[in-house]
């Protein structure tokens, strides 16, 4: 079973789509379909963690297969400590999806749940990829499906806008990514191999000459800081975030860019990547700031929540590029805060604009009254977001933090620091007009429902995961550390010497 | 004729050739013998079975010994076969779509449904002819077999304006760019006393004057780079492809094309391997200048034919960039191209065929729009296509561009393979207006289209192409594989095995 997990991770989904494709498209038998689909590639994703040895380096659940010859691509996947709760958050996120897009998608919705599911193979594929091609492949391939959905299903806010937000997200990756290609193709020139471990060690032998190592370097950088966003390269989020559809917008942002950044810059280009450092934290501190002064002054919810989501995932890149363990470990725990978090977010704007049909905030107001549960799963989830103590916000962001203010930089923190209360400021005041004060006259307009049984079923899990992770981190950061001490080995000195003194300090 | 061949009889060196030849002059004759209004589909299935004869014929050819024939005119080897089955394959398709997009019976042409199919048929004979032949006078007749019935066949919609138009500018146009490529045989012929392919390195170091060689290099490459339609001898693309019918561009820009490119190859690699290190940076000119003029232009393109015609330009250009690379791999990355490229190339003009009809009457990307609705498989099959050209991954697209930017990197041009890429990135977006256009929901009311019907034969080659789509692009290595040994068939070739390397700096220069 080990051996073949990820395939299995891998190939349900797709079978699930071609399954979906096949049956009639009649009421609801393709959402059922695909949430089964989804609920059983959750539970295989489950087998990872439940069989994942903490102790052991390096790869697990390995399988690797020669693919084609000339290029020698090889199917290599697996999972270490730094993947592997991204591939289970993927899991999770799938069925929640599934139930999301529940009532909004109505018609073809074969379509739908077959692209859906198509989406979530690709998502774990990069994850597991240990081969370079492979990983690009994939990589790709998750371009197709979220553009096609935000095309056909965007929720249509002005005319043309999901298309013009579809071609906008898929050109600002694809054509990102072209460098990418360029560099693996270099790398591949040069070393013959597009295995993640030769690559690895043919760049820290010194073999390949630094100059155009540089530029490979950076193009892995731009590749990898647009999916993420960094600020500067992230003119497609809000609107992708104002036109997809709940399910792929929750999973659009941050995971694949920051898993990447960690994984293939930071760790294929450990030099490189201390130079490119000093850069990227600025861009960090000043996404935190921009994005969070942008989301105070929103008038529309998708969009404060878009700009929110640049904040909080600068926060991610910040943890990256201080190069210590407890920032990395930090960076991690906050892209799966990120995931958690903002699919119930997602999830509860979508109930809202399902409910009252706008996005706008000022035509909210004083909704406690009418639905208690509602607003109480929002409250909690905003409070993840800002980062109150007992909820995994804060422990992302306090490793973040923490870390930069000691080893790396105490005016960047600082900056920092100024986020995490600019993030207060927007969500709580987003959660006051929203649902307290006089009640609107949408609001009085509309009759009364609060959460029903399957809006349940999504949101609960969420918010018992914010709680257990901000109360037991350790379930979590044991394994998220074995898989950075990998990353962090091809780091050398700078990591060691600061991966002591953060060691001291936890 | 050399040793080895001489067990061989002639005749079999060129048997598909004479298999399509046979299949053609049994259409006409049929044709002629079939009263005025009965109907020619049967005529179609007969030139379809023909061209899978002679495929099969291609293939047996794999059997003999390589070698060459008739004093020295066509030579057979694993190259000549690689095209001989991929043009044949064209071909078989590009008759499978006509067969659903016959002209309606009132139309004026319904006459000439038979020749249509001779025509076909009669092409595909001067194209398989051209990959083998290794005489450049062959070369030359081969090419007007080839040219001649597309000219015929581009103008086939003669009750349009724009059909009579495509005709004669492609005919005009073609004429020119054939006397080009002639007077650069007799320029070739006056500097080393051969049209031989094979023989001409050998002669040129003691060729009378060296530039003779150049300007007869130069009008041979004028003739063939129009028939690839590379920048700057483009502008007739997009006019023909629009004018002509949609079967016969599925036809035209792949199969005709296939043909030149491979005339191309063995051209620089048999007849002027010394001359590379000057062809090589022109290749390169060319290939920058073909994706950035060809994407430029698709992106204003509201016509899809139009669009498509531009975005084949840009292709000519991505494959060029192969010849960046050394040697062998540089060929058998072109020649992977040149499949990769014909099989989505020939799946999209059949979509658009059904699409739009014989008559054309929806020929912009607007009117695809809701197309996945109307059709689910018609539009996703389409946006499959689409994601092809576009080079994604697990696609027959994206292991064509993989292997010639990887190519030319391995040459050393990292800017050609970076300038490549970004230029694919900038062709995605006019892809993917036309694929989120397909995608999109139907504008309310104000939808009079009907739903486009798929038939047998149409169908047949929907699926033959979507399949070679992702197999080209899952499992590339047996085509590969075939390139490959295509391109080690140059290894043979007695003259440039041993280029004189002190006569090389002369060149140079």
């Amino acid at each position: 079973m080990d051996n073949v997990i990820i395939s299995l991770i891998l190939l349900a989904p797709l079978a699930g789509a071609l399954l979906v494709l096949l049956l009639p498209d009649r009421g609801k038998l393709p959402a059922w379909a695909a949430l089964a689909t989804a609920l059983v590639t959750f539970l295989l994703t489950l087998h990872l963690p439940a069989h994942f040895n903490p102790g052991a380096q390096g790869f697990q659940f390995v399988q690797d297969i020669p693919w084609i010859a000339n290029p020698a691509i090889r199917y290599h996947v697996g999972v270490d400590g730094l993947s592997l709760w991204l591939v289970v958050l993927t899991g999770l996120l799938a069925p929640i999806g599934v139930l999301a897009s529940w009532k909004t998608v109505k018609e073809r919705s074969k379509v739908f749940y077959a692209f859906f599911l198509l989406q979530q193979t690709a998502m774990v594929g990069v994850f597991v990829s240990l081969d370079l091609m492979l990983y690009y492949g994939f990589w790709e391939l998750s371009l197709i499906p979220m553009a096609i959905l935000i095309a056909m299903y965007g929720r249509g806010s002005s005319e043309n806008g999901g298309p013009k937000a579809a071609t906008r997200f898929f050109l600002y990756t694809f054509i990102s990514s072209a460098p990418l290609l360029v560099a693996l193709l270099w790398l591949y020139a040069k070393t013959g191999s597009f295995q993640f471990s030769d690559l690895q060690s043919a760049i820290a032998s010194g073999t390949i000459p630094a100059g155009p190592l540089c530029w490979a370097a950076l193009a892995f950088l731009i590749a990898f800081a647009v999916k993420v966003p960094v600020l500067g390269l992230h003119g497609w989020l809000p609107d992708t975030f104002s036109e997809a559809p709940v399910s792929m917008a929750m999973v659009v942002a941050g995971k694949l860019g920051l898993y990447s950044l960690i994984r293939f810059h930071v760790g294929l280009f450990p030099v490189q990547a201390h130079k490119a450092a000093p850069w990227m934290i600025a861009l960090a501190a000043a996404g935190i700031l921009y994005g969070a002064l942008l989301a105070l002054v929103q008038k529309d919810f998708w969009k404060l929540l878009a700009y929110g989501t640049i904040s909080s995932l600068s926060f991610c890149t910040l943890g990256i590029y201080g190069f210590t363990l407890a920032g990395l470990d930090g960076s991690v725990f906050q892209t799966i805060n990120e995931g958690v978090i903002g699919a119930a977010l997602f999830v509860l704007f979508g109930v809202l604009y399902d409910r009252y049909g706008t996005s706008q905030i000022s035509q909210y107001g004083g909704l406690t009254k009418k639905t208690p549960v509602l607003a109480t799963v929002f409250v909690i989830a905003s409070l993840a977001m800002i980062g109150l103590p007992m909820l995994n916000g804060f422990i992302g962001e306090f490793l973040v933090l923490s870390s930069t203010f000691t080893e790396v930089s105490r005016s960047w923190a600082t900056a920092g620091t100024i986020g995490v209360i600019l993030s207060a400021a927007y969500m709580l005041t987003l959660v006051q007009r929203v649902f307290y004060g006089p009640q609107s006259q949408l609001s009085l307009s509309k009759p009364a429902s609060d959460l029903e049984l399957r809006e349940k079923f999504v949101l609960y899990p969420l918010a018992t995961l914010m709680l257990v992770m901000g109360i037991f981190p350790n379930l979590w950061l044991s394994e998220i550390e074995t898989g950075i001490r990998g990353a962090a080995n091809a780091l050398s000195a700078p990591i060691s010497n600061s991966a002591s003194s953060a060691g001291g300090q936890q | 004729m050399n040793s080895i061949s001489a067990a061989v009889p002639d005749i079999y060196r060129i048997l598909p050739e004479v298999v399509l030849t046979l299949t053609g002059v049994l259409i006409m004759l049929i044709d002629a013998a079939m009263p005025a209004a009965s109907s020619r589909r049967g005529l179609g299935w007969l030139g379809a079975f023909g061209v899978m004869a002679a495929l099969w014929a291609s293939l047996w050819q794999l059997s003999l010994p390589a070698g060459t024939a008739f004093y020295n005119t066509v030579q057979t080897d694993a190259f000549s076969v690689f095209f001989h089955v991929l043009i044949c394959g064209i071909v078989l398709v590009s008759l499978l779509i006509s067969l659903d997009a016959l002209p309606p019976d009132s139309s004026p042409v319904q006459h000439h449904r038979g020749e249509y199919f001779a025509l076909m048929v009669f092409g595909a004979v001067g194209m398989c002819l051209m990959t083998s032949a290794i005489e450049l006078l062959v070369v030359f007749i081969a090419l007007e077999i080839s040219s001649i019935s597309t000219y015929i066949l581009a103008g086939f919609r003669k009750h349009t304006g724009k059909g009579p138009e495509a005709a004669i500018k492609y005919f005009l146009l073609g004429s020119f760019a054939t006397g080009f490529l002639l007077y650069g045989v007799a320029l070739i012929f006056g500097a080393t006393g051969t049209t031989q392919i094979n023989q001409i390195a050998g002669l040129i170091p003691h060729a009378r004057s060296s530039s003779l060689v150049l300007a007869s290099f130069a009008l041979l490459m004028v003739g063939i780079l129009f028939k690839v339609s590379a920048a700057p001898f483009h502008v007739w693309t997009p006019d023909v492809y629009e004018g002509a019918p949609s079967p016969v561009v599925a036809l035209m820009s792949t199969a005709p094309k296939a043909a030149a490119f491979a005339l191309l190859i063995r051209l620089l690699y048999s007849s002027f391997p010394m001359l590379q290190p000057m062809w090589m940076p022109l290749m390169w000119i060319i290939a920058i200048l073909s994706m950035t003029v060809g994407n430029l232009a698709a992106l204003r393109q509201e016509n899809v034919k139009r669009m498509l015609a531009y975005s084949s330009i840009a292709h000519a250009g991505y494959l060029l960039a192969a010849f960046a690379g050394v040697g062998f791999t540089g060929i058998a990355a072109a020649s992977f191209y040149i499949a990769a490229y014909s099989a989505m190339q020939v799946g999209i003009f059949a979509v658009v065929t059904v699409v739009s009809g014989y008559n054309e009457d929806l020929p912009l990307i607007a009117d695809f729009r809701g197309l996945i609705y109307r059709a689910p498989v018609l539009g996703s099959v389409l946006i499959f296509f689409l994601a092809s050209l576009i080079g994604i991954p697990f696609t027959a697209g994206f292991f064509g561009k993989f292997y010639s930017f990887s190519t030319a990197l391995q040459g050393g041009a990292v800017w050609l393979g970076l300038i490549g890429l970004l230029n694919s990135g900038l062709a995605a977006a006019y892809y993917l207006k036309l694929a989120v256009t397909v995608a999109q929901p139907p504008a309310a009311g104000a939808q009079k289209l009907v739903t486009p019907r798929l038939g047998l034969a149409v169908g047949t080659a929907l699926v033959f192409t979507a399949i070679a789509t992702l197999i080209l692009g899952i499992h590339p290595q047996h085509i590969l594989g075939a390139a490959q040994a295509g391109a080690a068939s140059f290894s043979k070739a007695p003259a440039s095995a041993n280029p004189p390397a002190a006569e090389n700096v002369r060149w140079v220069r």
